[in-house]
Order: C-alpha cells, then structure tokens, then sequence
C-alpha cells in the first residue's frame, strides 16, 4: 500500500509546484506549461484511487482509470487551443505577454 | 547461466547509460554532448536488449529487438540533425 | 523492497523533473524538460497498474502536447528577455500558498474512506457481454460512451477553433507548419523508413487495443506522428483546409459514432446502445473510423491555423 501513499505524494507535490509556477511565471507558454502539470498531478491522484480499487484480479479500478484517458485527450485540446491563441497574439502584438501596460499607445 | 549473462550485460547497459548521461550532464558544448549519448542509445540500450532476451519468449525478444533498431534509427536522425544545425549547415 | 526503491526514486525525479520544468529560465529548455517529465510520468502509471494511460500519458500528454509546445516556444523565443520583475516578497507568498495547497491535498491521503470504492468487480461482471478483453476499452466504449463520443466532438471543436484563429485572408490556405524540405536530408531518410513501421504499428495499438492495453487513441497519436514527419520532412504537402477530402477524415469518426449510436434506437431502444451479439463488431467499426479522424486532427491541431494562401 506505501506504493499508492507515494505516489499520492508525488501528485500534491507536482500540483504545489505547478501552483507556484502558475503565479510566478510571467509568460503564457510558461504558465500554459504549468498547467499541464497541474492537470498531471491531478490525473495521477486518480490514478492513485485506481489503484486502491484493485479488486477481482484487476490491478486497478478501470473507471477512473478510462476517466483520466478521456481527461488528458481533453487537456491536450485545451493547450492546443491555448497555444493557438498565444502564437496569434505572438503574431498580432509582436509578443505573447499579459502585461497590461502593452495596451497603451 | 542464462541469469549470470543477463545481470552481466544488463549492468554494462547500467554503467554506459550512467556514462552517457554524466557525459550530457559534464560536456561542454552540443557536440560533445551529442557523442556521450549516442553511447547511450546504441550500445546501452543495446547490451540492455542483449542481456533480457534469453529471459524471454521469441516474440517478445523479436519486439525487443525491433524496439532497439528503432531507436537506433531515430536516435541517428535525430542526431544528425541536431549536429547539422549546431555547425549551421541549413535545417536539414 | 526493491520495487519500493524504484517508486522512491521514481516519485522524487518526477518531482525533481517536474519542478525543473517551472523554474527553468529559458523557455525551449522547460519543454524539452516537460517532456522529460511526460515519459517519467508514464513509468508511474506503469507502476500503479494502468497501462492504456501509460501508453496515452506518452502519446499525448508528452508527445503530442510537447510538439505543439515546442513549436510555440520557437516562435514565441524572443520574448523571453523582456519579463516582468516580480517582488521576492511576492515569490515567498506564492510558494508559501503553493505549499499549502501541497500539503493539503497530501493529508487527504489520510482521510480516504478505509475500503476502496471500486467498480471493477461489475465492470468485469457484465465484460464478456461486450466481446471486449480490455476491461478499460469497455468502460470506455460500453459504459462511458457518451463521454467518449463528446471527448472526440470536443477534439473536433479544438480543430475548429484553431482553424478560427486564421487571418481572413489566409482561410482555405495551407496550415503554417515549418517545413524542413531538402531532398538529401537525413529527415528524409526517416520518413521514408519510418512511416511504414508506423502504420503498421499503429494498426496493431487500434486492433489490439480491444483486448490488452492499446486502443483507437494511441494508435491515432502514432499515426498522426508519422503524418507529420512525413509533411515537415516534405515528402507529402500539407493539404489546405480548404480540402473536401481532409475535412471528411476529420468528421468521419464522430459521424460513425453518432450514426452507430442512433442505431442503438433502433435495436435495443436506447442511443448509443449496441444490439445483442453486434457489440464487438460495431465497436471495431468505430474504433476505425475514429483512429482515422483522431489521426487527422491531431495532425492539424499540430500544424496550426492556415496561413498563406499560395505557400504549398
């Protein structure tokens, strides 16, 4: 079971950091990044709960486990259109920021 | 017997990966780097191979095989290409 | 003992690797390592028993949307110099609420209802009904259906959505994907070798995927992996968007499946349901068209909004 206690670990450790890299990192490709990482965290604490349901020879729950397959199919669709955005902001701005001053003429 | 081989080969596989990534980690510039880990990916990889098929079926050591010669053949490529851009000889 | 040893060492480079990826100045350095970290990551699900999102985790998670990002940190390079200086008092209060949102969500490891719920006893109960050998292809394509057809519409959505992103002007062009045509390049050599293995295997994931891990999804990525190398390395053209045959490959997924499902009205009286002894059949049928469109998309998704009309 310590497998599982890990593994729950490393997953609330990666969405701390991607938390952290999500406020600190002032570019959007940067943050898109650490969302991605937040979104893996999340997914392998499912993963975790799959595996806690290992039950009738499976090594886990296949539930949770068809839910994250579906889950990281629809992130990769968001950072698609999240990376579509910024490279037409790229294009438009000459650079990908969020900073504000850039508005004024 | 079997079991002696595969400890021997897959732990000269361990130490060529070690090598190799000390090397992309130490090396100065791409160049270099490129040379440590091409190490990795042929003979590393390789004596790893070499060292798990006699514990395996025909079929899984033939996939075993093909997994390596696949990565022989990319990790080529791939390295071709990286050092052509690094001596700036177009993208090719 | 020793297999506690590797998830150790496992969990800590996938923390080490991943916090790597955020603090890592330059831009193309923190993918490369996100996709590092994407492979490390689907050793873990190795570990905790779920191959098909291993194999998924590789495919898109570390393969798929680290090309999409490093294409965007290549073209986005130069505005790295130019970054806003945050306060250190404003770091320190980050990482103290990023901390706490850690520990949080560690301790609910310690409040988890005592018996595990699982539903992998009746999933495995009704399996054989489906003619199915893959009890997550089941779940996906018997129980959880519904979410499967409108995980794909989404997919098709985010094409379209980046297709909106196109100057008016360059709508029914050629997607902007950088090619890197020369005729004696090595690039060629691999995309002239490579996509026939490809193919091959990719057909293999899509069939086997009804019985061991594998499926219409992993074997889409590898198809559409070898599509785009074979585009950038200029042995095929990218099509225009503009193409009624590319914009069938794209639909015909979601419409067998919406079609397939309306069947399901007519049989058992249910949409989306299969009719007796057809289930197995009907799902490979589907899975077929879908690994074609899934392939297409992800390729376009890849190559970006059209751009000029006349480049080819």
């Amino acid at each position: 079971m310590s497998a599982v206690l890990l593994f729950w670990l490393a997953g609330s450790g990666l969405i701390g950091l991607a938390v952290y890299g999500l406020i600190v990192n002032p570019h959007p490709l940067c943050k898109l990044l650490a969302l991605n990482l937040l979104g893996s965290g999340v997914f392998l604490l499912f993963g975790v709960i799959a595996r806690r349901g290992a039950a009738a020879g499976l090594g886990g729950d296949p539930v949770p486990q068809a839910l994250v397959i579906t889950g990281i199919v629809v992130a990769f669709s968001a950072t698609a259109i999240a990376v579509a955005l910024l490279l037409a902001l790229h294009a438009e701005a000459g650079e990908a920021s969020l900073d504000q001053e850039d508005e004024e003429p | 017997m079997a079991d002696l081989f595969t400890i021997l080969a897959v732990s000269a596989g361990a130490v060529l990966f070690l090598a190799g990534t000390l090397g992309l980690l130490r090396f100065p510039d791409t160049l270099t780097r490129l040379h440590a880990l091409t190490k990795v990916d042929n003979l590393g990889l390789g004596l790893v191979v070499l060292g798990l098929l006699p514990q395996l079926g025909w079929l899984a050591a033939a996939k075993m095989l093909a997994v390596w010669l696949l990565v022989q053949l990319s990790g080529a490529v791939v390295t071709q290409i990286l050092a052509r851009s690094v001596r700036g000889e177009g993208e090719s | 003992m020793m297999e506690t040893g590797f998830d150790v060492v496992l969990a800590l480079m996938l923390l080490g690797v991943g916090g790597w990826s955020i603090i890592a100045r330059n831009m193309m350095t923190a993918v490369i390592i996100f996709i590092a970290y994407g492979l490390l990551l689907s050793l873990a699900w190795v570990r905790l028993h779920a191959v098909d999102v291993s194999l998924t985790e590789a495919a898109i998670g570390s393969g798929a949307t680290g090309l999409l990002m490093v294409i965007a940190a290549h073209k986005v390079a130069g505005d790295s110099q130019r970054v806003v200086r945050l306060s250190r008092g404003f770091h320190v209060l980050a990482a103290v609420f990023a901390t706490l949102v850690a520990i949080g969500i560690a301790s609910l490891a310690f409040v988890l209802p005592g018996a595990p719920v699982s539903l992998a006893a009746p999933v495995l109960e009704r399996l054989p009904e489906s003619g199915l050998g893959n009890p997550v292809a089941g779940v996906l394509f018997v129980y959880r259906s519904f979410d499967t057809l409108l995980e794909k519409v989404v997919l098709l959505l985010a094409l379209i959505g980046v297709w909106a992103l196109a100057r008016d002007q360059d709508w029914g062009g050629v997607p902007g994907l950088r090619l890197f045509q020369h005729p004696h390049s090595v690039l060629m050599l691999l995309a002239r070798t490579l996509p026939p293995i490809g193919f091959v295997f990719a057909i293999y994931m899509t069939w086997a995927g009804a019985d061991v891990p594998g499926g219409a999804f992993q074997g889409g990525t590898v198809l559409a992996a070898m599509w785009i190398l074979v585009m950038v390395a200029g042995v095929r053209r990218v099509p225009r968007v503009s193409s009624p045959l590319l914009r069938l490959a794209i639909v015909a997924g979601p419409l067998v499946f919406l079609a397939i499902g309306f069947l399901g009205f007519v049989a058992p009286g249910v949409f989306l349901a299969y009719p007796d002894g057809l289930a197995k059949p009907l799902i490979v049928v589907m899975e077929v068209a879908l690994t074609l469109s899934i392939a297409v998309i992800l390729g376009l998704l890849i190559a970006g909004p059209p751009r000029a009309k006349d480049s080819a």
